[in-house]
């Protein structure tokens, strides 16, 4: 016999089944209105640096490289001798001294020589920069751009993100820039950072959430690293131009130990000053995830420990911080990835604003990626858009790689973790 | 107070080395002498004083609430743990007072183990469950053979042998509470308290730990504090009733159920409360 539900034999309820079902379909419905708005927004931005980091171009030489080909071999075939000859013929006697002084000719390798041509005798000039929707939707408008305004103008399509990108030094000429020393900087800086931030955050927490008895000092203390995680990022990078480019330059730009990178400006702006400082700014953060993740391990698995006789050091170390160290990577790797996106506070601690070399110690001067980035989105021509684009989605990049190395480092403690449970 | 500390540990090695050379000995195990346990203000055992006989199997009933964990954790000191509790009285071993300023809780723990009401076997592997307690307190004999032998004195030897590399999670409850037990006797203590040790357990599990307590109590001496009063009758020696942080009665197991002298006694044990 089916019984039908909905009249309830106990008159003072009301099932209202529909209802309840209603409401609930409702709110999954904005949940999922929410998610697919966000999805939105992230699309829209990875269009948009995409967008403009892949496109036509019009390109005008300034010498045309098949009139400075030599005994029948084109110019990117030149050995070294032969570059030499083409600067020498093609160069006024005054920039070449001025090369010389740089670094003698015979004394630069092939690839070198090879780029000096590019830019000084060929000196391609990009004209027109198209976005890639432009450069698939109107191809023609293009065309008809070069035909009527550059007749002698190349139309090349570029991917401004390419291996030259990565591989060649910061540059005035758009065309010949390259984040090299973007990324070496960043690595450097946020290597920095892991090892002082990584190690202080986690004893830190451990101190706090293990050894530190309820009393008054010991909560300011715990109320203040809250509040520190909140406090702006360019207010950092104020305490560390104070205390590690001001007061600590000895030690940071290396005079201390007579490893001086660069004697001339060894002046405390270094790698060392910028991982130190944004090891400053992400400490908070990393103590507050670190000190949650040891408040999730059950007092039950101390308690055990104890009872067999461990000492408080060895319950941390053996039980503690193995059951929780999955945890506290998770949010080692948010703080992290924080600090790989900071900028603000590294041009308050001295940025380069334009570094050709890269950097080749802890005391060498920086520059970082989003410090590039930001750099060439405030430039007027069209094509530092291009690089700068290209830049952006190297960070994301880089970013994610290392987000993934984490991910997985995690994971594997996860399994053996979790084994079989 | 480092060097104190130090001293005291190594005082119970000396007094227990001693005993066992025939020196001079106390008769009980462990007692306890006007045991009062606070948190904060509410007074949660007011007042015991009893004393555990030497390789016997004491019970400890009484309706939830009561304070008879309490008590049992005030023995080896694992109630530090809770910020709020503070303990007077005193509670002697080898005629030391382990809450003397100068004793080291961790020696106390060392000497007084214990098994808690839900199975917690560390996460690692079987054999590292039994052998860290052992490592870390400085144990320099075969691993492998005092891993067998502990786990053979829980009866849990045949049934993991082929997997001591495993881990310890895979186990079922019961296996995992008896490979508990082995985790507390590994360190070859002198007591060991059990804080309800089968509430979480099936009861086949529960008739299995029950039957290892005869043949642990030959060894150890066993303070088990349960809350089902057939498995006191079933395993214990003496038992005690507590009842709001009172100690009604301790005596006998036999007398207290069956001739129990205070009428509290009577009307829990025959069920007409708790």
């Amino acid at each position: 016999m089916k019984t039908d539900f909905q009249t309830s034999p106990a008159p003072a309820f009301r099932l209202d089944l529909a209802g309840r079902y209603r409401k609930g379909t409702l709110w999954s419905t904005v949940f999922l209105a929410i998610t697919l708005l966000s999805v939105f927004f992230l699309a829209t931005l990875i269009w948009t640096i995409v967008n403009d980091s892949f496109g036509y171009v019009i390109l005008v030489n300034e010498t045309d490289p098949a009139s400075l080909a030599r005994d029948g071999k084109a110019l990117e075939a030149l050995d070294a001798a032969g570059l030499t000859a083409v600067l020498e013929e093609n160069l006024p006697g005054r920039r070449l001294r001025s090369l010389s002084n740089e670094k003698p000719l015979a004394e630069r390798s092939r690839d070198d020589l090879y780029s000096v041509v590019m830019d000084e005798v060929v000196n391609p000039e990009v004209k027109a920069a198209f976005d890639l929707s432009e450069s698939v939707l109107a191809k023609e408008t293009i065309l008809q751009t070069l035909e009527e305004d550059y007749p002698e103008g190349d139309l090349i399509f570029r991917a401004w993100l390419n291996r030259g990108f990565l591989g060649a030094a910061q540059s005035s000429v758009a065309i010949a820039a390259g984040v090299r020393g973007a990324i070496l900087g960043t690595l450097m800086t946020i290597l920095v950072t892991i090892v002082i931030a990584f190690p202080i955050g986690i004893g830190a927490a451990i101190f706090l959430e293990e050894y530190a008895v309820d009393n008054r000092l010991n909560r300011f203390i715990r109320i203040n690293i809250y509040n520190l995680a909140g406090v702006p990022s360019i207010i950092y990078g104020m305490l560390g131009l104070a205390l590690f480019v001001r007061l600590a330059e000895p030690f940071t730009s290396g005079t201390l130990f007579g490893a001086v990178a660069d004697p001339t400006t060894a002046n405390g702006r270094t790698v060392l000053s910028a991982g130190l400082t944004l090891a400053l700014l992400i400490l908070p953060v990393i103590i507050i995830n670190a000190q949650e993740a040891l408040r999730a391990v059950p007092g039950m698995l101390r308690q055990s420990s104890l009872a067999v006789g461990a000492t408080k050091w060895q319950t941390v170390w053996h039980h503690v911080l193995p059951a929780s160290f999955d945890r506290i990577l998770t949010g080692t790797v948010l703080a992290i990835s924080r600090a790989i996106g900071e900028t603000a506070p590294l041009v308050v601690v001295g940025a380069s604003t334009f570094l050709s070399q890269d950097p080749t110690s802890v005391f060498s001067k920086f520059t970082t990626l989003p410090i590039q980035i930001y750099q060439w989105t405030a430039r007027p021509q069209e094509e530092f858009r291009r690089i700068a684009a290209a830049a952006i989605l190297v960070l994301l990049i880089l970013m994610l790689s290392l987000n993934a190395i984490a991910i997985v480092l995690r994971n594997r403690i996860r399994t053996k973790k979790r084994l079989s449970r | 107070m480092k060097k104190n500390k130090n001293d005291t540990a190594n005082r119970f090695e000396i007094v227990i080395s001693k005993e066992e050379e025939g020196g001079n000995s106390s008769p009980y195990a462990l007692e306890v002498r006007n045991l009062d346990i606070r948190y904060d203000d509410f007074l949660a055992v007011k007042n015991v004083t009893m004393a555990f006989d030497k390789r016997q199997v004491t019970a400890i009933i009484g309706p939830s609430g009561c304070g008879k964990s309490t008590a049992l954790r005030a023995f080896n000191r694992m109630n530090e743990l809770i910020p709020t509790c503070s303990t007077s009285g005193e509670v002697l071993f080898h005629g030391i007072n382990v809450y003397e300023p100068e004793v080291d809780a961790v020696q106390v723990r060392r000497w007084i183990g214990m098994v808690f009401q839900k199975p917690n076997p560390f996460p690692k592997t079987i054999h590292e469950n039994i052998a860290w307690g052992a490592r870390i307190n400085g144990y320099t004999g075969d691993m492998d053979e005092l891993v067998e032998s502990t786990l053979q004195q829980v009866a849990l030897w045949d049934e993991v042998k082929d997997k001591l590399k495993q881990n310890a999670l895979a186990l079922s409850g019961g296996q995992q509470q008896r490979l508990c037990i082995a985790r507390a006797i590994s360190v070859k203590p002198e007591i060991l308290l059990m804080d309800e040790p089968t509430s979480a357990l099936d009861p086949i599990s529960t008739a299995k730990i029950e039957s290892l307590l005869d043949d642990l109590k030959k060894r150890y001496t066993i303070i088990i504090v349960t809350h089902n009063m057939q498995q006191a009758g079933r395993v214990s020696d003496k038992t005690a009733f507590f009842l709001t942080g009172d100690l009604v009665e301790y005596a006998p197991t036999k007398d207290l159920f069956f001739n129990p002298k205070d009428e509290r006694t009577e009307n829990y044990i025959s069920g007409r409360f708790g």
